[in-house]
């Protein structure tokens, strides 16, 4: 077996000894520190510290939350990238760039910034209160939070496809008779499919991490409005350093797995678009 | 990447009736995409400023003049300064290796860079201080050294680093895949040395992918806040970033103070998007020489 294919550009043992050495350094260590600490815990703790009813609690919640706010992002998602590839409005360069706001607006910013506007004296938060919804310092302002930080996912997954969708088979599907309903459904919507499936994926890990902007409209009374991040959080400010871990262990489980569904959904995307 | 040049023809060629909805359809979803656009990006944006100056803008200035808001703006530069070098000179290392040659366990390699993508922020901060903290690994001989990581500077640059760890690489890795290795191989026939091959050669191909890495890992170098808020310690005057003295004054309901230095993060915020933009729309011009 071959390890490297021969080349003549120099650089290769540099480059990738760099690579590794940094890697190893900044990011495998330290993270497989967490993998041994737990290893100090028996089964037995380690259950008991993942299934006690805050635990439990704070992942229905988070999970909850990310779902809700990875879905909605998918149809609104698909909703503004058609509106920005397919129709021409004014200021729609403005709008175009201002999608990537949730990536560029530090999470601490978004969380204050949502906080006033719908806490009960804020912008919108005042006229939703009298109808009895809450939403900062509730569940739904964590939903109301996640949606806004996984909000370019979808966006930035499904726009390039749709850009590069090619005209003729929408011709092709009206010249057959079917209108235009029936063609997104039937003709343009498969085709998104993996791509939004992408952008529901990468939303929902990213809203499953997230702390800086839910910390301040959430609230965080334990059992209620409680993420899992909060907890750990918690658990670190008490020195609880095992239980900590343990929930950290639980919630790289769910993120490897993401990533991993992720990359393949990649890998079947590109396999699906190269055969067309 | 880029389509043929038969491609262009076609698009060219205005939207029939076979490609759009009745306009009613079209204006209806513009509305209804703005108005969910309007409420959860305008909104947010505008609230910032608008909070940050609703007792005028002589006391939104006088925000500035706390000393503590000086340092924690120090720290955030000082920070990034640190962060975005290390992590470019290793994006553009590991993209040389990665997209250059053929080697086994490339794409494990490449799983493994956007590692810190997965890791959720205040797991990212929490390892820093499993392996530095008093309770730590190295914590009792780091105590003996009187070497202070965490709840101290270099806690706060590593947890930096860590987080924006894959922005180059991942910017890089596609790039310079896409361009091959022919223009490199020619410099090298040619006689050219390694160093003057990836100065005259990689260096002109890469520089906007190179920028644009740079610049998304410079807004979340600045701009974290989960991860850093585990190993700072908030100690005022000294471990506090922008986003984390933004918190603080927040909780102690100093609103106008908190929206001020909120207000410079946003700033920041649309500097990087204008950049961005830029950025997307110099690497989509031809420049000579190539194709």
């Amino acid at each position: 077996m071959v390890l490297k294919q021969k080349s003549i550009l120099p650089g290769f043992g540099l480059a990738l000894g760099f690579t590794l050495f940094y890697l190893s350094f900044i990011v495998l260590i330290p993270l497989s520190t967490l993998f041994l600490r737990t290893a100090t815990l028996s089964w037995g703790q380690f259950w008991e510290i993942i299934t006690a009813p805050r635990a439990l609690a704070s992942y229905r919640l988070s999970l909850g939350a990310s779902l809700i706010a990875a879905l909605l992002n998918v149809v609104f998602g698909l909703l503004v990238a058609w509106v920005l590839v397919r129709y021409s409005f004014p200021g729609k360069r403005i709008v175009d760039g201002l999608v990537d706001l949730p990536f560029a607006l530090p999470t601490a910013v978004g969380g204050i910034a949502l906080t006033t506007i719908y806490s009960g004296k804020g912008w919108i938060g005042q006229y939703l209160e009298p109808l009895g919804i809450k939403v900062a310092y509730a569940p739904l302002g964590v939903v109301v939070a996640l949606t806004f930080i996984g909000l370019p996912f979808v966006v930035r997954t499904v726009q390039p496809v749709l850009e590069d969708f090619h005209p003729e088979f929408e011709e092709a599907a009206t010249t057959l008779g079917a209108n235009r309903l029936q063609i997104f459904l039937r003709v343009i919507f498969p085709t998104l499919m993996p791509a939004l499936l992408t952008g529901f994926a990468m939303a929902f890990a990213r809203a499953l991490g997230e702390y800086g902007s839910v910390v301040f409209i959430s609230g965080n009374m334990p059992m209620r409005t409680e993420i899992t991040p909060l907890l750990i959080m918690t658990k670190l400010e008490q020195f609880d350093y095992a239980g900590a871990t343990a929930l950290a262990v639980v919630m790289l489980a769910v993120s490897f797995l993401l990533l991993l569904a992720i990359n393949l959904l990649q890998w079947w995307s590109r396999r699906r678009l190269a055969a067309l | 990447m880029f389509a043929p040049s038969g491609l262009k023809i076609a698009e060219s060629v205005p939207l029939n009736r076979a490609r759009t909805e009745p306009a009613v359809v079209r204006w209806l979803l513009i509305a209804t995409a703005l108005l969910f656009l309007g409420f959860f990006l305008l909104t947010p944006l505008i609230v910032i400023f608008a909070e940050a100056l609703q007792k005028g803008f002589a006391l939104y200035l006088e925000s500035f003049k706390d000393p503590e808001a000086w340092a924690a703006i120090r720290l955030t530069l000082l920070t990034a300064a640190i962060a975005v070098p290390l992590n470019l000179v290793f994006g553009v290392a590991a993209a040389w290796a990665i997209a250059k040659f053929n080697f086994v366990g490339k794409n494990v390699l490449t799983t493994l860079i956007d590692l810190p993508f997965a890791v959720s922020p205040v797991i990212s901060g929490m390892i820093f201080v499993l392996l530095f903290g008093m309770q730590g690994w190295l914590g009792p001989w780091l105590q003996e050294h009187e070497i202070k990581i965490i709840f101290a500077v270099p806690g706060i640059v590593l947890a930096t680093i860590f987080v924006t760890f894959p922005f180059v690489a991942r910017e890089l890795i596609p790039l310079m895949q896409a361009q091959g290795t022919e223009e490199e191989e020619a410099a090298i026939v040619l006689g050219a040395s390694g160093w003057q091959t990836f100065f005259r050669i990689t260096v002109p191909n890469i520089k906007w992918g190179l920028l644009y890495g740079v610049i998304l890992c410079n807004a979340r170098a600045m701009g974290e806040f989960g991860a850093v808020s585990v190993v700072s310690g908030h100690i005022r005057g000294l471990t506090n970033t922008m986003p984390l003295h933004v918190e603080i004054l927040y909780n102690e309901y100093n609103f106008v103070a908190a929206f001020a230095v909120a207000s410079l993060l946003a700033l920041l915020a649309l500097v990087t998007l204008a950049a961005k933009r830029f950025v997307e729309w110099k690497s989509h011009q031809p420049s000579v020489g190539q194709r």
